[in-house]
């Protein structure tokens, strides 16, 4: 496995020593606050195109610097900036996919996918037409008029995919979107999701916690560790060109890869 | 080789029919009616035999019943009672959601008004009426000030927290997809508190009917509940019962009216509670 620069390019999304800070007050410091690094320094840069994994244990940062890319919260040194311009605030062409889904329950399926265009006051039969090629694309067309909580979650994630892709991103962030499904099903979203990002080509941000599901989804993989948050490497996926066709976890060089990320988070590597 | 079969006729219970409780749970409708019917029946058995004064039988009841529909007495009472009953239920609905609303979206508002709210909601509000018919005075203004002062309760308090109930995940979704204030307002917020306002409804409708009665006992004494009244005073036991009896229906068809809307605007918070 090969160590890769953090830079790439063409970057549509540039971080340079991107820090944040929260102050926490311990009691048993006797109520100081204390400063907690949630991320140290980070700087990367992500090609248009590419789909890149942030990995690392719970309390990384990697939420953290995918809600900060998102325009959701923010931060305290450091500049980040996509496609040119710095963040400041959510933008409408870099869309979110939740770990639980966050579907609006009362609305059925295909009004769900058509939500982001409705805001952008996108005309009905226009939108409509639009969420049913993204829900046939996710393999809901058959499903436009449930409610979310009439689908397994599986198919909820397919819905929020579906959402997501509604005004064409430049960006994707995707906070763990997996996470809180079952195994089998996690591995036909990976699968299923891999042609989809085939098809519409836009950069993603993927935050996991799992090596498997870096290995199988990511161009590259940025290993995250705590304490303070920050990228400890950046790793070039060896299976990043069999992704699409072949089946990528019998490859040979899988295990390998595997013990060596394991090696990285666990700050064991030789 | 012939394998054993077990006929059909063999695994019905032996024992179905009439005589068994399992039967009768089975049509619980049938139950009921029956045991309505018991009741009525007794009722008119004893009816007959008490002081007409005391205790009217169902059938003196129904003779009463039409009398007061035929000289149109009783439409007209209904008439009185019904008119400020809409009225005070539209102020009740539009006003409590209102005000529930806006204590919920300005935290400012909820500091100046709760210490009201809170006092009037444990005050029973049965106490202020005399007060309130000092104020607004014996008409149709006394009535609806009444229900309204009754009913708008549960549905300020059911708006309030439906709002405040809103997941911070939900509003995120809104957030991280670039809705303004307004839009994350009208399609995240509203939406998801739709059923608490609905139960708040649901729970005015009751407390409006007992309000308009409660009004009309102590102000005009027109209405079904002045009928009530009138009708007790001159020992009019049959007739007594006709307005109760009308109050009742009312009752059970507003309640029903509102909780087929309450369904159709919550099926979605059913299914997400029957699976999770």
């Amino acid at each position: 496995m090969t160590s890769a620069p953090a830079v790439a390019p063409a970057p549509i999304l540039e971080i340079e020593r991107l820090s944040k800070f929260y102050s926490s007050r311990d009691r048993r410091a006797g109520g100081k606050a204390q400063r907690i690094t949630a991320l140290s320094s980070v700087s990367a840069s992500v090609a248009r195109g590419e789909l890149i994994s942030l990995l690392g244990p719970s309390g990384c940062g990697k939420t953290t610097l995918l809600r900060i890319a998102a325009g959701l919260t923010g931060w305290d040194e450091g500049t980040i900036a996509i496609a040119g311009a710095p963040v400041d605030g959510p933008r409408k062409d870099a869309c979110m996919v939740f770990q639980h889904f966050g579907l609006l329950p009362w609305r059925s399926v295909v009004a769900n996918v058509e939500f982001p265009l409705e805001l952008d006051g996108v005309e009905a039969a226009q939108r409509r037409d639009r969420a049913m090629e993204l829900l046939k694309l996710v393999g809901l067309e058959n499903h436009r008029d449930h409610f979310p909580h009439e689908l397994s979650g599986g198919m909820q994630q397919r819905v929020g995919i579906a959402r997501a892709l509604m005004r064409k991103p430049l960006m994707l962030f995707m906070d763990e979107p997996f996470g809180a499904l079952d195994a089998q099903t996690r591995e036909r979203l990976q699968d299923d999701f891999l042609k989809i990002w085939s098809k519409v080509g836009t950069t993603v941000l993927f935050v996991t916690h799992s090596i498997d599901e870096a290995l199988v989804l990511s161009d590259r993989i940025f290993v995250f560790t705590p304490s303070p948050g920050r990228i400890k490497r950046v790793v070039q996926s060896p299976l990043a060109g069999e992704r699409l066709g072949g089946d990528v976890r019998a490859h040979p060089a899988y295990g390998s890869s595997r013990n060596e990320l394991r090696h990285m988070l666990s700050g064991t590597e030789q | 080789m012939s394998t054993p079969t077990i006929d059909a006729s063999q695994r019905t219970p032996t024992k179905s029919g009439p005589a068994t409780l399992r039967w009768w749970l089975d049509r619980p409708n049938v139950i009921r009616t029956l045991s309505v019917a018991v009741f009525l029946v007794v009722w008119e058995y004893f009816g007959l035999k008490v002081d007409p004064l005391f205790l009217a039988a169902p059938s003196a009841i129904v003779e009463a019943g039409l009398a007061l529909v035929r000289n149109g007495e009783l439409f007209h009472a209904f008439l009185a009672t019904f008119y400020p009953f809409a009225v005070g239920m539209a102020i009740t609905v539009v006003g409590g959601i209102v005000i529930g609303v806006a204590m919920a979206q300005w935290p400012l508002l909820e500091y100046i008004l709760d210490p009201f709210i809170n006092a009037l909601y444990a005050i029973p509000r049965i106490a202020l009426v005399p007060l309130i018919m000092l104020w607004a005075g014996l008409a149709i203004g006394g009535k609806v000030v009444i229900l309204v002062s009754i009913a708008i309760f549960p549905v300020i308090i059911n708006t309030f927290s439906g709002i405040r109930d809103v997941r911070g995940s939900m509003l995120e979704v809104g957030r991280a997809y670039g809705a303004t204030k307004s839009q994350i307002f009208f399609k995240i917020v509203l939406p998801a508190t739709i059923p608490f306002v609905m139960t708040g409804i649901r729970l005015a409708v009751g407390m409006g009917i007992i309000g308009i009665i409660v009004a009309e006992f102590f102000t005009a004494q027109t209405g079904l509940g002045g009928m009530i009244v009138m009708y007790a005073n001159v020992f009019a036991t049959a007739k007594l019962f006709v307005p109760i009896i009308v109050i009742g229906l009312m009752g059970v068809v507003l309640t029903e009216f509102v909780q087929a809307i309450e369904r159709r605007l919550s099926r979605w918070r059913q299914l997400e509670r029957e699976r999770g």
